[in-house]
């Protein structure tokens, strides 16, 4: 099939008089580790229904591998493999057995269905816990138990909704490391995250979803230079700073000088080299440096460019 | 289609492997409450010479209880067996969101966890059978033949999947923080007034009450196997509780599996 794995039209989701999903138009490419990144109740969590079933869409389309999914839920759940916001594991069932059923429920034969139960414990570090009752999990492993169920049955596309929300950094880290090299083994990724910091270490490409539509879709680098983002560099000096001020506005990377007292704040179209010049200026007049600091562009600087607003965790 | 039945094959796999390692619990919440009631009424009562004589006719009361304890452990059964989980996975654990991404429609994962209570429905009848038939005092024998075996079959299988039926719909719409009243207020009253202690045909001195228990679906259960096990006591017609148990097994599984569509897809 050379279907998007994902793809989204007019889609929309209202539940009474909230507008939850309005109009949201995207596609997933074969491959690419997606995110969708905005603040909480921005409408990712209801995509991710629509997207995986469960949630009715009110209107539009919603494809997964090709396939509507309001008119082929069954078929559109065989492809995808999800990981919910809420430790949704199986509490009368074993590690392992979580595993196996859940391989068995997509079709995966027993004896392939046991290897694969083997194989993802394995490679997720809980072959120990096999045997344990999965309420004695903690978050972290259990967080890895729900990642690796849903690698089972080898979905083409996997959903994380929040994986991360609520997981100490530690577990945060590592987990990125294993979807890092999930994607790059392959798998089709789409993440939600409400962190600017998770869906700009793992996403080749960013929805940033405000009030149920999307804003910009972009790789997070080329989101940072359209809309505006610049870096910040400030400068903290002994004495009158207005001539490294006047010498700054004739750099060619400065877009902006501010001064402040014994501040200086440039911002800049690039973050390389332009720290440097300063400091460099700033001695060629005899003027002392006291600090100095840059501040590269960040999500959060498209996102307040995007909204007007300043972005919330 | 192929691929549903494997599905359903494998979430049916999962709750026989669940309810194998549960086993014991199983036993004994469906054993007690009939081994304690004809040992008390069957057993207790006749040796010590208090009331209870079963009918005016001379039928023993164990014998009038063996069908409705069957009913009742049927019941019981097959309403838990179904519910209590279920409020678990809706609030608590949140399995449920899990398990409706199973690759089948969602009424297929519905309709297996009323097949499943259906299953432990009747193996709880078959655990409770000895236990009413054999517990009496001596002299108090109950008389049991069952002269039509098809007959029987039937309303053993739809006494279940009612029951099972039941177990969803509860399980579906029951608020977590108000389980513990679903004895209180379902499963006392079915019981009590259920026809499980007395045929339904002797209530007639008590006119209201005979057609008030009509809203009961345990009264149907009883009385069909009243008729099944114990022909020769008053019973009501075939026809009105075949009607009555295929007609509600198969009206409430529907409308219980679209209450539980409608509450896992939003």
């Amino acid at each position: 099939m050379g279907d998007a794995p994902i793809r989204t039209e007019q889609l929309r989701k209202v539940y009474g008089t909230l507008v939850a999903v309005d109009g949201l138009d995207l596609e997933v490419r074969r491959g690419e580790f997606f995110g969708l990144l905005g603040p909480n109740g921005a409408g990712k969590s209801t995509t991710i229904g629509m997207l995986t079933t469960t949630v009715f869409p009110t209107g539009g389309r919603a494809l997964v591998s090709g396939l509507d999914v309001s008119r082929h839920a069954a078929d559109v759940k065989r492809q995808i493999g999800v990981v919910s916001q809420a430790n949704t594991l199986d509490r009368a069932l074993t590690v392992w057995e979580n595993l196996y059923y859940h391989g068995r429920f997509f079709g995966v034969p027993r004896p392939r269905a046991r290897a694969r139960a083997d194989e993802l414990l394995e490679q997720f570090s809980l072959t120990e816990r096999a045997d344990s009752m999965v309420f004695q999990l903690s978050g972290g492993l259990a967080q890895r138990l729900m990642l690796a169920r849903a690698l089972v049955h080898e979905p083409q596309v996997l959903f994380l909704d929040e994986p991360t929300s609520g997981i100490d950094p530690q577990t945060r880290i590592n987990l990125w490391r294993i979807l890092e090299d999930l994607n790059r083994a392959g798998q089709t990724t789409l993440l939600t995250t409400h962190y600017m910091e998770e869906a700009d270490v793992l996403c080749e490409r960013i929805a940033v979803i405000d009030r149920g539509k999307a804003l910009a879709v972009d790789t997070p680098a080329e989101l940072k230079r359209r809309y505006g983002a610049e870096t910040v560099i400030t400068l903290t000096l002994e004495g009158d700073p207005t001539p490294l001020a006047e010498r700054a506005e004739r750099l060619d990377a400065v877009r902006s000088v501010e001064r402040d007292h014994q501040i200086v704040r440039v911002r800049a179209s690039r973050s390389e080299g332009v720290l440097v010049q300063l400091v460099q200026e700033a001695a060629a007049l005899g003027l002392t440096v006291r600090d100095a600091s840059s501040l590269p562009p960040s999500l959060e600087t498209v996102f307040l460019n995007l909204t007007g607003r300043e972005y919330r965790e | 289609m192929r691929a549903w039945l494997q599905t359903f094959g494998a979430l049916l796999a999962r709750d026989i492997r669940v309810l194998r390692r549960n086993f014991g619990q199983f036993l004994i919440r469906t054993i007690m409450q009939p081994l304690l009631f004809v040992f008390v009424f069957a057993y207790v009562f006749p040796k010590i010479g208090q009331g209870f004589h079963g009918l005016p006719n001379g039928v023993s009361f164990s014998t009038v209880l063996v069908p409705g304890l069957i009913a009742v452990a049927i019941n019981f059964q097959g309403i838990q067996a179904v519910a209590l989980p279920l409020v678990q996975e809706f609030s608590v654990s949140k399995e449920i969101e899990d398990r409706v991404l199973a690759p089948v429609p969602v009424w297929v994962v519905g309709f297996e966890k009323i097949f499943a209570g259906a299953v432990q429905s009747l193996m709880a009848a078959g655990v409770v059978f000895p236990i009413v038939y054999l517990v009496h005092a001596h002299g108090e024998a109950p008389v049991v033949h069952v002269s039509d075996p098809a007959l029987f079959a039937v309303v053993l299988v739809f006494a279940c999947f009612l029951a099972a039926a039941m177990g969803l719909f509860i399980g579906t719409v029951l608020d977590p923080r108000k389980v513990t009243l679903l004895f209180a207020v379902v499963v006392l009253p079915l019981t009590f007034l259920g026809c499980i202690y007395y045929p339904w045909a002797t209530l007639t001195p008590i006119l209201w009450l005979k057609v008030l228990v009509l809203f009961n679906p345990m009264v149907y259960m009883s009385e069909g196997l009243r008729t099944s096990l114990t022909p020769d006591l008053p019973h009501m017609p075939v026809w009105a509780f075949m009607f009555a148990l295929v007609g509600g097994s198969i009206g409430l599984g529907i409308f219980s599996l679209q209450t539980f569509r409608r509450r896992v897809v939003t």
